[in-house]
């Protein structure tokens, strides 16, 4: 009997995916069940406060749900897709999501640049100033967003900020411009998320074998090209995670604008999508359109989402 | 780079050892780790620098007079240290649940073979993109909604918090935990099995405490996301103020004429460092445990 669960064991551990190789724990009653009643608490948890949520999301964005609806004085109504109607007809939705797009876009790519930068300086360099710069990075890693926000307000502040009195800038107001704004985000988001890519990228290099790097400097090879030809490829499979996960991440960004930008920037210029919805629904009651814009995100990010687990089949991953 | 490049070249006999081009690198890396640190140290510098240097037009690296008038101010505005111990309460009960909760889960979607398991791993993943802020909406109407019947966990209340923490930190822990679950070699099932075990002793007794140092990797991630949390806090806390949260005691400081920027500091400092703290300690299993979990 042992040796017959043994065997199934041994087998059973490798065929992933198809399930059709059942593998049995020692016959026990109820042993069917066990793997539900283990998933029970967790199924509950986000079914009550991740799937239900999401089905109320996609149910107010079809609704009209304004102040009046939630307190109960008018009863809600039915608009079919009016509020989407609504919204892509606003010029400003679509200035909101491209601004999005782009930033996010910027963050990933430049959170990717100096992540990656910094693993391969590290495999360069002794353990002293290894350490100094892992130390400093899991430092900002650390950080929450609403005290890094806050604090690089300060180094930017126009007053009593040490970054424009080194550069000479006088009293440039950073957040007053919509660019200078968007860039000022931009630096405080790559330094709070580069220590993960970096991290990450790190752990990936120094699990390639040594020889190869070797061979690769003895043929002359710069470090650009060791990087493009031979790490890049070998650690395709982290790159694509550290990507995916920054898009996701950057796609997100919530407090940073919301504190830096004092809630979106003058007149809204420094909106994104995530802030733009909070602010629609909050600040203005119009909950259904808010709704509308976090289905359209919802959207966004399953696309990229998909787009995350055919690479990963394509790797060939178990699952 | 071109100086690295030739670096490189000229002592391609011996890779391993690259003088010119590794003092260069390592002179940068230093520099480098001092700017990166540069934004905490300054926030730290300005929470001990008397005011009139914080709101000095002159500012400098350094302070003569180191001073706790900015602590004082933080903590004895109105219940900081209230505010303080709830967002530690909050934290707490989240990384206890969520480890417990993902455990479990964990251990089933690894060790057992069943219907759905891998739409069920899919759905864990996708889970973990779903932007939270979206969900604000309604979930504020769902808290509204349960307030009303079940006291203690609707708007207003410390569970309104603790809740959605909840379910937005399992799917990510669930799938890290997942490696290191798989990485408990099966045999020691079968001998615990053997030797009359029952399942939940094994479960308690033998997997768990294996498996703890991944729960301690994992726990780092929902402890930041809870701790760093702004969104709910300030859309569930309306009007108990009581039970607010560090973030939103740290916006008190913002004033629309003047900022009270020693205030901010020292208050932001007090928020980043148990963070800190918890980095450290667990920074070790932190850098193994993404490494399983990227990799397996």
């Amino acid at each position: 009997m042992t040796l017959t669960v043994k065997e199934a064991r041994a087998g059973g551990g490798r065929t992933p995916l198809t399930g059709a190789r059942r593998v049995r724990p020692p016959s026990r009653r109820g042993s069917r069940w066990t793997p539900w009643l283990y998933l029970a608490p967790a199924l509950v948890v986000l079914g009550g406060l991740l799937v239900y949520p999401i089905y109320q999301l996609g149910l107010i964005s079809f609704l009209e749900y304004t102040q009046a609806q939630v307190s109960g004085g008018e009863p809600t109504s039915f608009q079919g897709l009016a509020n989407y109607a609504e919204l892509f007809g606003d010029g400003q939705f679509w200035q909101v999501l491209l601004a999005t797009v782009v930033f996010a876009a910027a963050c990933v790519l430049c959170t990717l640049a100096v992540g990656c930068s910094f693993a391969v300086l590290l495999t360069r360099i002794r353990a002293v100033p290894r350490l100094a710069l892992m130390l400093a990075a899991l430092g900002a890693w650390a950080t929450p967003a609403i005290t890094g926000s806050t604090v690089w307000v300060f180094l930017f502040d126009p007053d009593f900020g040490p970054v424009n009195r080194v550069l000479g800038l006088g009293d440039f107001s950073w957040t007053y411009g919509r660019y200078s704004a968007f860039a000022l985000v931009l630096l405080e988001v790559v330094w709070c998320s580069f220590p993960f890519v970096m991290v990450t990228v790190y752990a990936g290099i120094r699990a390639i074998p040594e020889e190869v790097l070797e061979a690769a400097a003895l043929d002359g090879a710069s470090q650009w090209r060791i990087w493009r030809s031979v790490m890049a490829p070998m650690l395709r499979p982290i790159l694509v995670v550290v990507t995916i996960q920054s898009v996701i991440w950057d796609f997100k960004v919530f407090t940073q604008i919301y504190v830096m930008t004092n809630g979106g920037g003058i007149a809204g210029q420094n909106l994104v999508l995530n802030v733009y919805a909070y602010q629609k629904a909050f600040a203005s009651s119009q909950y259904s359109l808010g709704s509308a814009i976090g289905i359209v995100m919802l959207l966004i990010l399953l696309a990229v989402t998909l787009v995350y687990l055919r690479l990963l089949r394509r790797q060939g991953e178990e699952l | 780079m071109s100086g690295a490049r030739q670096g490189a070249v000229r002592t391609v006999r011996t890779p391993r050892i690259r003088r010119p081009g590794r003092l260069a690198a390592e002179t940068g890396a230093l520099l480098l780790a001092a700017a990166v640190a540069f934004p905490l140290y300054w926030m730290v510098l300005s929470a001990f620098k008397p005011a009139g240097e914080v709101q000095s037009t002159e500012p400098v690296p350094w302070t003569l007079h180191p001073s706790l008038d900015a602590f004082r101010r933080v903590f004895q505005q109105q219940d900081f240290g209230r505010y303080f111990l709830n967002s530690l309460f909050v934290a707490g009960v989240v990384v206890i649940a969520s480890a417990l909760i993902a455990f479990l889960a964990a251990t089933a979607v690894t060790r057992f073979r069943f219907r759905f398991r891998t739409t069920l791993l899919i759905m864990f993943l996708v889970a973990q993109m779903v932007p939270v802020e979206a969900l604000t909406i309604p979930l504020f109407f769902l808290m509204r909604d349960v307030g009303d019947a079940v006291p203690g966990i609707g708007l207003n209340t410390l569970g309104s918090l603790i809740l959605p923490h909840l379910a937005f930190s399992l799917p990510f822990a669930i799938w890290m935990l997942r490696g290191f679950v798989k990485a408990v070699p099966e045999a020691l099932e079968e001998a615990a099995y053997l030797d009359g075990a029952s399942r939940s002793r094994f479960l308690w007794q033998i997997l768990f405490p294996l498996v703890f140092p991944g729960l301690v990797a994992t726990s780092v991630f929902s402890f930041i996301s809870t701790w760093n949390d702004f969104l709910f806090a300030k859309s569930f806390i309306i009007s108990a103020t009581e039970n607010s949260t560090l973030p939103m005691a740290l916006l008190v400081f913002f004033k629309p004429d003047e900022n009270d920027w020693g205030g901010i500091m020292a208050a932001s400092t007090v928020m980043t460092v148990p963070v800190l703290v918890f980095f450290v300690l667990v920074q070790r299993r932190l850098v193994s445990g993404l490494g399983g979990a990227v990799k397996d």
